[in-house]
């Protein structure tokens, strides 16, 4: 079932913005699992990225061309800086989907740059 | 009467009725309090000058139908707005400049005198609007037409959406300077509330608008954007998006992304088309009736 409730299913920080961790428990891995992503006009690559619930990762981004955004409703709103990395660290609670979008007005392919998190048990 | 999918809408005291097909509904009390007459005005938006795809192979001619339309409506509107997206977006500044240049001319041929124009995300967002200012003016201000008070907001010259700390503190001072009966109409391009925010179908700060609007009582936004009829209410606020002129969008939300409705060579310009939206009642009542491009 994928029509989830994204506050429910998600627990998350943007570590860009300096947001405070959110942790599950106290046993928690040492190291996240670190997943490096490119943003570029009018693509995130790779676009779909398979997780597991309970398992915490940092999403690296790395804009390759102009500011683009990455919304993930219900959680945050990001901004690509070009030539920076961006960290998202993500730990989802229960399977499902999580859409995510560019909301920075990037030109003529704009509408078609999604991608989504594909969270299994 | 050629009027499609009429629909009449009344603000009721922080309620709102929706009821379609009924005509002349929306009629009631005094028109003339407080000195307010009852006028229409029409609305145009996300014509994409520009466009060249299969979404509509007629791109070329779909605008100019449109104007024709318009001018030969019964009783011309008292004025015209156009909600954005005038032309396609293109990474070239001569290019975007060309495209605004001959949206401008086809558009002169309307014969209403007063048309207004806002930009949107293909026209302003990749120059925060240089190009649409030095064919249209400023891209947010207010006018008054027969005691209602119209704001149009820009929230698309930020590429990321945001009507930004500076039009909002505009806004609040205009906003203050009204009585909070007044009759108000908001007109954007984009939602100001998330209505899909996963398909890039929000404003990101549009709810610091309407937490400004919401002390007035008689509130309306109209908007672009979504290339559909659509109908929200934020609490007494109602909110009503219109139809394209290039082509028509999927439900809000109904797909995992925003693609175009493919054209119906056997129904052409379906879902596209325009609307004449009459004020009555003080500005308390709206009826919206739509228009496709060519009509029969």
């Amino acid at each position: 079932m994928m029509d989830l409730n994204r506050r429910r299913v998600l627990q998350g920080a943007l570590l860009a913005s300096g947001a405070a961790l959110v942790r599950a428990g106290s046993a928690q891995p040492a190291e996240p699992r670190v997943i490096e992503m490119t943003a570029r006009r009018f693509v995130y690559e790779p676009n779909e990225i398979a997780l597991k619930a309970g398992e915490r990762v940092v999403v690296a981004i790395r804009s390759l061309d102009f500011v683009h955004g990455m919304n993930i409703p219900d959680l945050g709103m990001l901004d690509l800086m070009p030539g920076k990395v961006t960290k998202l660290e993500l730990q989802p609670k229960a399977p499902g989907v999580i859409d995510f979008v560019c909301d920075n007005f990037c030109g003529d392919g704009h509408e078609e740059m999604h991608g989504r998190f594909v969270v299994s048990a | 009467m050629q009027r499609r999918d009429f629909l009449a809408l009344t603000a009721l005291g922080g309620g709102a009725v929706f009821a379609s097909g009924l005509a002349g509904c929306a009629t009631r009390g005094d028109a003339m309090a407080g000195g307010y007459a009852d006028f229409y005005f029409v609305q145009l938006s996300d014509t994409h000058w520009g466009y060249q795809g299969d979404a509509n192979p007629d791109a070329a001619v779909t605008l100019r139908k449109a104007v024709a339309t318009v001018n030969a409506l019964e009783k011309p509107p008292e004025f015209i707005v156009f909600t954005g997206d005038l032309t396609h977006t293109t990474d070239d500044p001569a290019e975007r400049r060309r495209r605004l240049a001959e949206f401008k001319s086809i558009v002169s041929d309307l014969k209403v005198k007063t048309v207004r124009f806002m930009p949107g995300e293909h026209d302003a967002s990749l120059d925060r609007g240089a190009a649409f200012k030095e064919f249209f003016g400023d891209t947010f201000y207010t006018f008054d037409h027969k005691g209602v008070h119209f704001i149009a907001i820009d929230n698309v010259s930020d590429p990321g959406a945001k009507i930004g700390d500076e039009q909002l503190a505009w806004l609040s001072a205009d906003l203050a300077k009204r009585d909070k009966s007044a009759p108000i109409v908001v007109l954007t391009h984009r939602p100001l509330f998330d209505l899909v925010p996963k398909w890039d179908w929000a404003t990101r700060d549009g709810a610091k608008a309407i937490e400004l609007l919401m002390p007035y009582s008689n509130v309306t936004v109209f908007y672009g954007h979504i290339h559909q009829e659509h109908h929200q209410m934020t609490g007494h606020i109602a909110h009503h998006s219109a139809k394209s002129l290039i082509f028509p969008l999927p439900a809000p939300g109904s797909q995992d992304k925003r693609t175009p409705l493919p054209w119906d060579p056997s129904a052409p310009y379906k879902g596209l088309g325009f609307r004449e939206i009459e004020a009555e009642d003080t500005g308390a009542s709206y009826k919206v009736s739509e228009f496709p491009v060519v009509r029969a």
